[in-house]
């Protein structure tokens, strides 16, 4: 579905990225981590489209196409979706209201018929229950007061709400207390299928006794240094990211 | 044209020549009032940008075209090509004026607790309590503009509600400009009288029959210019009023208007002053509201019009724990320029005051924002805040904003604050990520920004059609 090649991006004068390679299939749960200043969060963000990073050279083809190419709003029509480490609060503009657009600029995409309010609110509520939000999240403003763990929740349901093909969750579990955790990793636990692709960014092991990857790779100063199955995750918390640094600079 | 030094010569030949035909002209005290109004003004002058607080307007263009009169309308001509405008009808009892008369054929009957009808008729009947209150809070011995409405006034609203009178409904005062294709000028002059303990609201409207507002850009490059070609009316039928022109030529207008409202003991009174005028008007108004204790007075300034707007906003708070709010929304975009100068006098202690305007510009608009807060050396514990905010959507668009405060009470709590930006990327990017494309997703974010001011619209009629208004600019 994903086919990263010697991608390289920059933002102002410095580069983040420094040669990423990475294939991702549908159905595939890959894990994402490394130390802070690693590149994790661009390599999410470039994937989306935010245009403050530059890419100097390679390649993204996703579902046969140049992402790279693509507007971030014609990515997320195509079923690209990045669940943002801090999401923005957007004042003024009714939660629900959003989402109902979003989800019709998709299904035009998509050619399908939109849907109405009434039909949308019904779809929206039951995917409310799944992520233990109250009515009142969403007669609010986007993300508009909402606390940090409430804003996380709030990304993985407009994720169930979207019913993207590639979801990208951007440290998901930063700043989240164990019960959040727990919401915010079931949701995203309930959205697995043999269509989906998840990739999932992350700096603690801890979210990956939750949502279990299949392949974890290790970012660290722009590249992928490691890769492996969920077992690496175990290694990385026994043996911390120093080892897998000392590793890749004796390779 | 008229030359440099004549300026006001013009306005005084042409009271002369019209004094006698003035409303109210067999009664002492009107013809008196009018000349010392005229004096006044010949005295002034036209405000120049040299003077403070006419630093950042300038209206050498209005004071060099010759305005006459305007001239009555049928209304049976105009009725069908009033309806379908928006904000015609807003459900609730309105008193229309074309070109600044009043026009009882298309308006519409009151209900028990108010008394409102034609300033003009009052002004020939020239009761000694109207006597007593016309021009008793709108002073004309600093401001041109009011002096010349006060020596030209010809008709407007006089609406008095009755003490205790709970009005379910706004009253909704329409005025209506009608081109003809000539320079012409009205002077709409209110007196909006609150009896004690008294609910009502009352909307003021300024539209003109070729009113078409220019669109928003919401691309993210700098906006065009836009130079909209004249269209010519159709020749073998009555007059089309369905032209525009780039400039200020064959269709501009002037409104110089006046309104006082006064506000008795514990009323509570919500007004709206809604300018919708041509991008080729003029429009000067002065707001002058006086409260007495316990009072809550609320307005809310929507500007959307007009290619030179200018709206002096004064009320003074007069009597222990009165409320006063301002709210003001402009949205501009072309070659509109939009000057909100407000005044906030505390003259009691316990008063409280919240003004909170916001502007959206584009293209080469200009707005100007001066709020000033008076709190006098007696109003202690007076509770004001002061916002302005404004977002930009073009390179070129342009704010003046400052806030006047002068304290002389020494237990007061005074904040003020103003913000100038654009459209917040962060926020556009989120929008694009879930798949609502980059017009779309500034123009929800233009709309968000509004809504703030739009929400505080109490009457929800009013507030559809603003929110409709303003999507039909952001649209494409």
């Amino acid at each position: 579905m994903l086919k990263i090649t010697n991608l390289h991006a920059k933002v102002g004068k410095r580069e983040i990225l420094k040669g990423i390679d990475l294939e991702i299939n549908a159905g595939e749960v890959h894990a994402i981590m490394g130390p802070n200043g690693s590149g994790k969060s661009t390599l999410a963000q470039v994937l989306a489209g935010r245009d403050v990073y530059v890419v100097t050279e390679g390649e993204v083809t996703y579902l046969g196409q140049d992402l790279l190419a693509m507007a971030p709003e014609d990515r997320a029509r195509l079923g690209v979706f990045m669940a943002f480490q801090y999401p923005v609060e957007i004042p003024g503009v009714n939660n629900l209201y959003f989402l109902r657009s979003a989800v019709n600029a998709i299904r035009k995409q998509q050619g399908l018929e939109e849907l109405d309010a009434m039909d949308f609110l019904q779809q929206a509520r039951a995917k409310m229950k799944l992520l233990d939000m109250d009515d009142t999240l969403i007669n609010r403003s986007v993300n508009e007061g909402f606390s940090g763990g409430e804003k996380k929740r709030n990304e993985i349901f407009q994720m169930a709400i979207l019913e993207p093909k590639l979801a990208i969750l951007d440290e998901t579990d930063s700043g989240l207390d164990i019960d959040a955790l727990r919401i915010v990793a079931q949701g995203v636990n309930a959205q697995r299928s043999p269509e989906r692709a998840i990739i999932v960014v992350t700096h603690y092991q801890r979210l990956l006794n939750y949502i279990v990857p299949d392949f974890v790779h290790v970012l660290s100063e722009g590249r992928i240094v490691k890769s492996g199955g969920k077992e690496l995750a175990l290694e990385l918390e026994d043996k911390g990211y120093g080892w897998v640094e000392e590793e890749a600079v004796a390779t | 044209m008229i030359a440099v030094k004549e300026k006001q010569d013009f306005y005084l030949s042409s009271f002369l020549e019209r004094e006698r035909k003035l409303a109210g002209s067999d009664q002492d005290w009107v013809v008196n009032l009018r000349r010392d109004a005229i004096e006044r003004f010949a005295e002034l002058g036209f405000p120049t940008t040299k003077h403070e607080e006419w630093r950042f307007t300038n209206i050498s263009a209005l004071v060099a075209t010759p305005f006459e009169p305007a001239a009555p309308v049928e209304s049976a001509t105009v009725a069908s090509q009033l309806a379908p405008s928006p904000f015609a009808d807003l459900g609730c009892p309105r008193l229309v004026f074309l070109n600044g008369r009043y026009t009882p054929e298309l308006s519409h009957p009151l209900p028990a607790g108010v008394k409102a009808g034609s300033l003009r008729a009052a002004l020939a009947e020239g009761s000694p309590a109207l006597e007593r209150q016309l021009t008793r809070y709108a002073h004309f011995q600093k401001h041109p503009f009011v002096a010349l409405n006060t020596a030209f006034m010809e008709d407007g609203a006089l609406v008095e509600i009755t003490k205790d009178a709970v009005l379910e409904k706004p009253i909704y005062l329409l005025y209506v400009s009608v081109p003809d294709g000539k320079p012409a000028v009205t002077h709409p002059r209110n007196l909006i009288l609150a009896g004690r303990g008294a609910q009502a609201t009352v909307i003021e409207g300024y539209l003109s029959l070729e009113t078409r507002n220019s669109k928003l850009e919401t691309r993210n490059s700098k906006s065009e210019s836009r130079n909209p070609e004249p269209q010519a009316g159709d020749q073998n039928q009555e007059p089309s009023f369905e032209f525009r022109v780039s400039n200020f030529g064959k269709t501009t207008y002037f409104t110089n208007a006046v309104t006082e409202l006064v506000a008795d003991e514990g009323a509570i009174v919500n007004h709206y002053k809604l300018e919708q005028e041509s991008e080729s008007a003029f429009h000067i108004a002065t707001l002058v509201f006086h409260q007495a204790r316990s009072s809550t007075v609320n307005t809310c300034t929507i500007q959307f019009g007009g290619r030179l707007v200018r709206e002096e906003v004064r009320n003074v708070l007069d009597g222990e724990g009165a409320e006063s709010t301002f709210n003001g929304l402009y949205v501009i975009s072309g070659e509109q320029h939009v000057d909100n100068h407000t005044t906030l006098d505390h003259a009691q202690p316990h008063c409280a005051s919240r003004e909170f305007y916001k502007g959206v510009l584009d293209g080469h608009a200009h707005a100007v924002f001066n709020g000033r807060i008076i709190v006098r050396q007696d109003a202690q514990k007076t509770d004001s805040k002061q916002s302005n905010k404004n977002l930009l959507l073009s390179a070129d668009a342009v704010i003046d904003s400052k806030p006047q405060l002068e304290i002389y009470a020494d237990d007061v709590k005074c904040t003020h604050g103003a913000t100038i930006g654009q459209v917040d990327q962060e926020a556009v990017f989120y929008l694009r990520s879930r798949g609502i494309g980059l017009e779309d997703a500034r123009a929800l974010l233009v709309q968000a920004f509004a809504s703030d001011i739009i929400g505080r619209v109490k009457y929800e009629p009013l507030a559809t059609r603003l929110r409709d208004s303003l999507l039909a600019r952001l649209a494409k």
